[in-house]
Formats: C-alpha cells, sequence, structure tokens
C-alpha cells in the first residue's frame, strides 16, 4: 500500500475541504474495496479522508412516505433493517446476494455505489487499462471477457459495474443525495452511473469533491410481487454473471407497472423504460415477460467469452418475472 | 519525517509527509495505545505489533476470510480495515475468546467435531462463527452455509464446520449463551 495522509473528518464539509483540496485524495467508509485497490497499486491516494464519524447512520421515513438511508449504514444494516425488509425486499434480497458477511457488515451505501469494476484487467498493472490509464488500450475485450459487458459497451471499454445494491436501486428508481463545493444535489439513480463511451475512468456523474449522505427510496417498494434473481459461478460469494431486479405492480392477473433493471451486463444497471412498458396492461404471462426479455437485451454484443450472457440474461429476465409475478407479500 | 500535528484538518493543510499517529484501541479485554502508520491494517497492527498471531493472513484482500476479527462485536476482515479507523474500538481476536482455561462454545464445537484440518483457517472460522450466531439470522444448515460463504476451507472441512456451528448453535439456544 502506498503511504498516505489520514485526515478524520469532523463533519461533511471539512471532508469535502480535503478532497477538494487535494485532487488524489479519497473519502474511505468501509474501506472494503479502497483498500483492495490500493493493496493492488491501482489506486494511489495522497489522503485518506475517513468519514465514518460523520452522523450519515439513520435510516428514517422521509414526508413522502419513502425511506431515506444514510450513507455511512451499513449493507448489512439496510439488509436485515425491519422497514427495508417490509417495504422494500428487493433491496434486501439484493444486498444479501452480494459480497460476505464481515464484507457487508463492513461496506456502507454509499461505497456500495462508488466500488469499482472487478475487471481482472483494471485490476493488473501490468496490462492496459483505458479505464485505470486513460488512453492505454484494453486488455478486455480480445482477452479473457467471461464477466465483461454485452451491453453499453464502448471501443475504450467493457467492464461492468459489479454490485448488486445498485441493480436494486436502479429497480426502485432511488435518489442518491450528494454534498460538495457548490452545495448539494439530488441525482435521479439513472443518471448516477454512466457507460464508458470515450472516458471509461469515469465510472458516475458525481463532481470530484462530492460526497454521498444518502440514498433516498421513494414510497413504491414493490413490497408484494418482485424478486432479485442472481446467476453465477458458484452458489455464494461470487460476482454475478447475470443479475435481474424485477418488480411489478399487478392489478388481478394483469400488469400495471413494470421495472426490470439487469446487473453484470454493462457499466451500469441497465435499464429500458421501453422495453418494460411493453407489460403495461397485459397479463402477467411468460409470453409477455419473453417480449420484455428480448427488447431488454436488443443490441446486446458479446465479445467471445461472454457472449452466453445475451441468452443467459434473456432467460433471466423472464425467470425474474415469473417470480415476482408470483410472490405474494413474502418479505 | 515532519510530525503530524493531529489528525484533522481545520484549515490547516495536511502534513506533506504521513506519520504515525495515536491509536487507542480496547484488544482481548486490555487497553491499548499505539502509535500506528495510517496505511497499517488491523490485521498487521494484531499480528506484528501485538504479537496475536492467531489471525491470520490468507489472501490479504478480503476474499478468504482466514483475518476475521470481531469489533464492537461484528465480524470483519481485519486485512481491509486501516487500524487508525478502529481508534476507540473494541477488538476481539480468537485469543480472546475464552474465559480462562473455559473455551467459548464454538471453540469446544470445533474440537469435538474435529472441524478442521491444517488449521489455518480455523481462526477466522471461530470467530466468524461467533458475529454470525449473535447476528441471529443463520438457523439451517442452508443459512450457515451462506452466511459462513466469508470464510473459506482449503482442506474442504465444510461438514464438519457447519456440524460445530450448528453443535454451538444448539448449545447456545439452551440458555448457555455467551
Amino acid at each position: 500500500m502506498n503511504r498516505f495522509s489520514y485526515v478524520r473528518a469532523r463533519d461533511a464539509r471539512e471532508a469535502v475541504d480535503v478532497v477538494s483540496a487535494h485532487p488524489t485524495a479519497r473519502f474511505i467508509g468501509g474501506g472494503t474495496n479502497l483498500l483492495d485497490l490500493m493493496k493492488e497499486h491501482v489506486t494511489h491516494p495522497s489522503h485518506v479522508v475517513d468519514i465514518t464519524r460523520l452522523p450519515l447512520k439513520g435510516i428514517e421515513d422521509t414526508p413522502d412516505g419513502g425511506l431515506r438511508i444514510g450513507a455511512l449504514v451499513t449493507n448489512s444494516e439496510v439488509a436485515w433493517n425491519a422497514e427495508v425488509k417490509r417495504r422494500y425486499p428487493l433491496l434486501s434480497k439484493a444486498i444479501l446476494a452480494g459480497a460476505s458477511p464481515q464484507l457487508r457488515n463492513m461496506a456502507t451505501t454509499g461505497g456500495n455505489l462508488l466500488q469499482r469494476t472487478r475487471c481482472y484487467y483494471f485490476y493488473d498493472v501490468g496490462t492496459p487499462c483505458n479505464k485505470r490509464e486513460p488512453g492505454s488500450g484494453c486488455g478486455a475485450k480480445t482477452g479473457f471477457n467471461r464477466i465483461h459487458a454485452i451491453l453499453g459497451t464502448s471501443e475504450q471499454c467493457i467492464a461492468t459495474h459489479p454490485s448488486d445494491m445498485c441493480v436494486a436501486l436502479a429497480a426502485l428508481e432511488a435518489v442518491v443525495r450528494v454534498t460538495g463545493k457548490d452545495g448539494e444535489r439530488a441525482i435521479p439513480f439513472a443518471d448516477f452511473h454512466r457507460l464508458p463511451g470515450d472516458t471509461p475512468q469515469l465510472d458516475t456523474n458525481l463532481k470530484p469533491d462530492e460526497l454521498i449522505t444518502a440514498v433516498e427510496l421513494p414510497p413504491e417498494g414493490f413490497a408484494a410481487h418482485s424478486t432479485y434473481l442472481k446467476v453465477r459461478d458458484r452458489a455464494s460469494y461470487a460476482f454475478a454473471l447475470v443479475s435481474v431486479a424485477a418488480a411489478l405492480t399487478l392489478d388481478g392477473g394483469h400488469v400495471r407497472s413494470a421495472r426490470v433493471a439487469l446487473g453484470g451486463v454493462a457499466h451500469k444497471p441497465w435499464r429500458n423504460p421501453e422495453a418494460e412498458a411493453l407489460l403495461t396492461g397485459k397479463p402477467a404471462t411468460r409470453e409477455h415477460f419473453q417480449a420484455v426479455a428480448d427488447a431488454l437485451v436488443r443490441g446486446a454484443k458479446g465479445f467471445g467469452h461472454n457472449t452466453f450472457k445475451i441468452e443467459l440474461a434473456k432467460r433471466s429476465v423472464v425467470r425474474a418475472l415469473e417470480e415476482a409475478a408470483g410472490r405474494e407479500g413474502q418479505p | 519525517m515532519k510530525r503530524s500535528e493531529g489528525s484533522t484538518v481545520g484549515g490547516v493543510a495536511p502534513p506533506e509527509e504521513p506519520t504515525k499517529q495515536r491509536l487507542s484501541l480496547r484488544v482481548n479485554g486490555a487497553e491499548k495505545q499505539l502509535d500506528v502508520a495510517p496505511w497499517t491494517t488491523l490485521l498487521d497492527l494484531l499480528r506484528e505489533t501485538l504479537d496475536l498471531t492467531g489471525t491470520k493472513k490468507g489472501c490479504d484482500h478480503g476474499q478468504c476470510g482466514a483475518c476475521t476479527v470481531l469489533v464492537d462485536g461484528q465480524r470483519i476482515n481485519s486485512c481491509l480495515t486501516l487500524a487508525i479507523m478502529k481508534d476507540g474500538c473494541e477488538v476481539t481476536t480468537v485469543e480472546g475468546l475464552a474465559r480462562g482455561d473455559a473455551l467459548h462454545p464454538v471453540q469446544e464445537a470445533f474440537i469435538e467435531q474435529d472441524a478442521f484440518q491444517c488449521g489455518y483457517c480455523t481462526p477466522g472460522q471461530i470467530c466468524s462463527a461467533v458475529g454470525m450466531l449473535a447476528e441471529g439470522h443463520a438457523r439451517t444448515d442452508d443459512d450457515i452455509r451462506e452466511q459462513m460463504s466469508g470464510n473459506l476451507c482449503r482442506c474442504g472441512a465444510y461438514p464438519h464446520i457447519l456440524a460445530a456451528i450448528q453443535q454451538a448453535r444448539r448449545t447456545s439456544a439452551k440458555g448457555e449463551g455467551t
């Protein structure tokens, strides 16, 4: 690990001040990803700004009937929180599908959003990577790319976002609250992460000095009809090859509204509202789920080792929607 | 090397050269005052400075669980933890589980069920199991398999580890507790 200055921030303002004064400074919360990246020499911050003493640890109701989760609430606390389990079981299930209990006890809500890709080439500093070193090339496109993206890729980068929690947050249309030099703002989840394009070094649309303070869930939690399906190379403690957050509201046997977010297939949780709209007013049947799956994955491109993901994603969407439709208020 | 004037900035630029900072920890019941470089992991502090070598360094990347310890009662990977960030916390390692000569029920169960072979992952397995039982979300064999998935055993002693944890769980459920 590189040498760095450690700063224990007393408030959000101080944390933002240090990071804006030092371009290579990093906030640290749980540290589960940052320390790993530092040990691999992928990241070498001049300053590590400890934000864990900031008062961002609450889970509370919002005036509109939603739920606000502080940025420092751990993944375990969110997943096992009684209100989250009752009102947003999709989120609880997605979090528990990721990492290990030890890591979930450490990892924070804000940090989960900011974790970096697990692309092997990004991690291996002996190989080129446009995300790690812009302009150096991409080892993954013609290399071993079983875990890589099939949607929204660019010439420069085919990395995926590794989070499970974020796939659920995308489906739930959460809002990310941030604070920075220029004040506070709220970022809709769909606009938080970005596709790689020509600047794959940027994972999100956060400004460099901005600190996540909370994630807000809207009132609709799809508690009666939602599921998180994760397909991976082993039964537990592995990143998703493909994952699906599926959420429905039903009116009798017909779909009133549908949300489907895919993980493991793109640089951000993948949604397509037009594909979801195909279900509106339709019977909740396999035939209609298949149409959504086809539309959602349309334009997907494989790179050899990961081409299987195209068919896998479609089948996973259908299965997740079937599970969600059949699910009756089981938290 | 310049000396740090403290861990916060308050309008003053952080030191150009990082240096050691004061850390207070309660480790296995004993108060410790230590000066640590900020890049020292909790794992390295335990093993190299405090000579508590029960906690093992396996992968050093949070993938194997050999470094699992309890911080304020919660199981974490000490290899991915900066020691300085745990200032004021209570750390329990495998050395701190027994009460005098009386082993912790999880330790007893590991011996009775022969839940190890080479033993390298065992301290992490035991600390993880103690943390998991305190969390209280595991009942069935499948629950335990899933919630112990952060601890790898290359000898493949999993069936006996599972049996040991179930034995300890039933013992605590009978009210003997921890």
